[in-house]
């Protein structure tokens, strides 16, 4: 493989390889560019360049918080007036109980609702009190919006692409947390 | 769930963003912590193993690789199950739940590129019978700041 840090296909091999997790050794990264065949300096290069890039949104302890009790989500979805999607949605984004807040189309008439949000707690009182402390702090008592809590869950994996396995936010911070809230 | 250690609640809480990029990331910890570098990676390794810690690592932005869009159906209650059965099938549908809503079944799927997706949405409502709403993200607002566990 050629081994130009700049390939993308050998980041798209360490994306690969670091999705699966770190290994839990004193010299992780000297593991992974073994498997890869490069350097510990060049795995560390790229991560470091993908953290910057803002392909990799957190690098850290991934926690599956419904193991810790945390058993309730509510997925809140949100009807904003257009021009004041991005001030409210970046108000709503900075909780550390909310896990998701995407802007998506409207698809009239049957769905009105253009931001959705993850908003998690020990039960759904805690969500219910948690979404009225949003209304409340980002003044969105004239904002109409809807909990959809989740029942059943029928399938959970991380997403597949092609031959490679990559968790997303998307995918696994929904599917590790979204199951039977 | 079991009583953690103070130990065992810093590494779950205080590190979700903040792995340091280093050669040596946990005796990086072990050195934060006050604590040898063996213990942290052991009770990493048992937090793991408990399944409280998925692992760590990287979390990546959505559509980093291939693109991806949620989608969601109505369907009739006696039919949920059928038709959830139907949507999971897809090899590109990777989390399929029920949500309490007139519309019911939520799902997320992946593909390799936008025509690859369409195309199988295109196909879950023509083997369900039920229209399928494409929901794909158009900007996130999220700032990901790690998951505050309040240990009290």
């Amino acid at each position: 493989m050629d081994m130009r840090v700049d390939n993308p296909a050998f980041e798209k091999s360490l994306i690969d390889v670091i999705s699966q997790g770190l290994p839990l050794t004193m010299r992780p990264y000297a593991v992974i560019a073994r498997q890869l065949g490069c350097s510990e300096t060049q795995v560390l290069e790229v991560l470091q360049r993908l953290v910057q890039r803002g392909d990799i949104k957190r690098f850290g302890v991934v926690v599956r918080h419904r193991k810790l009790g945390y058993r309730a989500n509510g997925m809140v979805v949100w009807n904003i007036p257009d021009e004041q999607v991005r001030e409210l949605g970046c108000c709503i984004g900075q909780y550390d109980f909310v896990t998701l807040c995407y802007q998506r189309p409207r698809r009239l008439p049957a769905w009105p609702y253009n931001l959705f949000s993850m908003v998690h707690g020990h039960d759904r009182t805690e969500v219910i009190k948690q979404v009225d402390m949003i209304v409340e702090q980002c003044g969105l008592q004239h904002i109409e919006y809807k909990i959809l809590f989740s029942g059943r869950c029928f399938k959970q994996r991380g997403a597949h692409y092609a031959q490679s396995r990559i968790k997303t936010e998307d995918v696994s911070i929904q599917h590790e947390m979204a199951a039977n809230g | 769930m079991r009583q953690y250690s103070q130990l065992e609640q810093r590494l779950l809480n205080d590190f979700q963003h903040s792995l340091p990029l280093s050669p040596t990331p946990y005796a990086d910890l072990a050195n934060e912590l006050g604590v040898e570098e063996s213990t942290v990676i052991e009770s990493l390794d048992r937090l793991q193993r408990e399944g409280v810690v998925s692992r760590v690592g990287a979390v990546f932005r959505p559509n980093r690789v291939g693109v991806s869009t949620l989608a969601a159906m109505a369907v009739p209650e006696e039919q949920l199950e059928s038709v959830a059965e139907i949507v999971s099938g897809f090899e590109e549908v990777n989390h399929n739940y029920e949500r309490h809503h007139q519309f019911n079944l939520w799902f997320v799927v992946t593909a390799t590129d936008a025509a690859r997706l369409q195309e199988v949405l295109q196909e879950i409502g023509d083997r369900t019978g039920h229209e399928v709403m494409d929901l794909p993200m158009e900007h996130d607002y999220f700032i990901d700041l790690g998951f505050d566990l309040k240990w009290t």
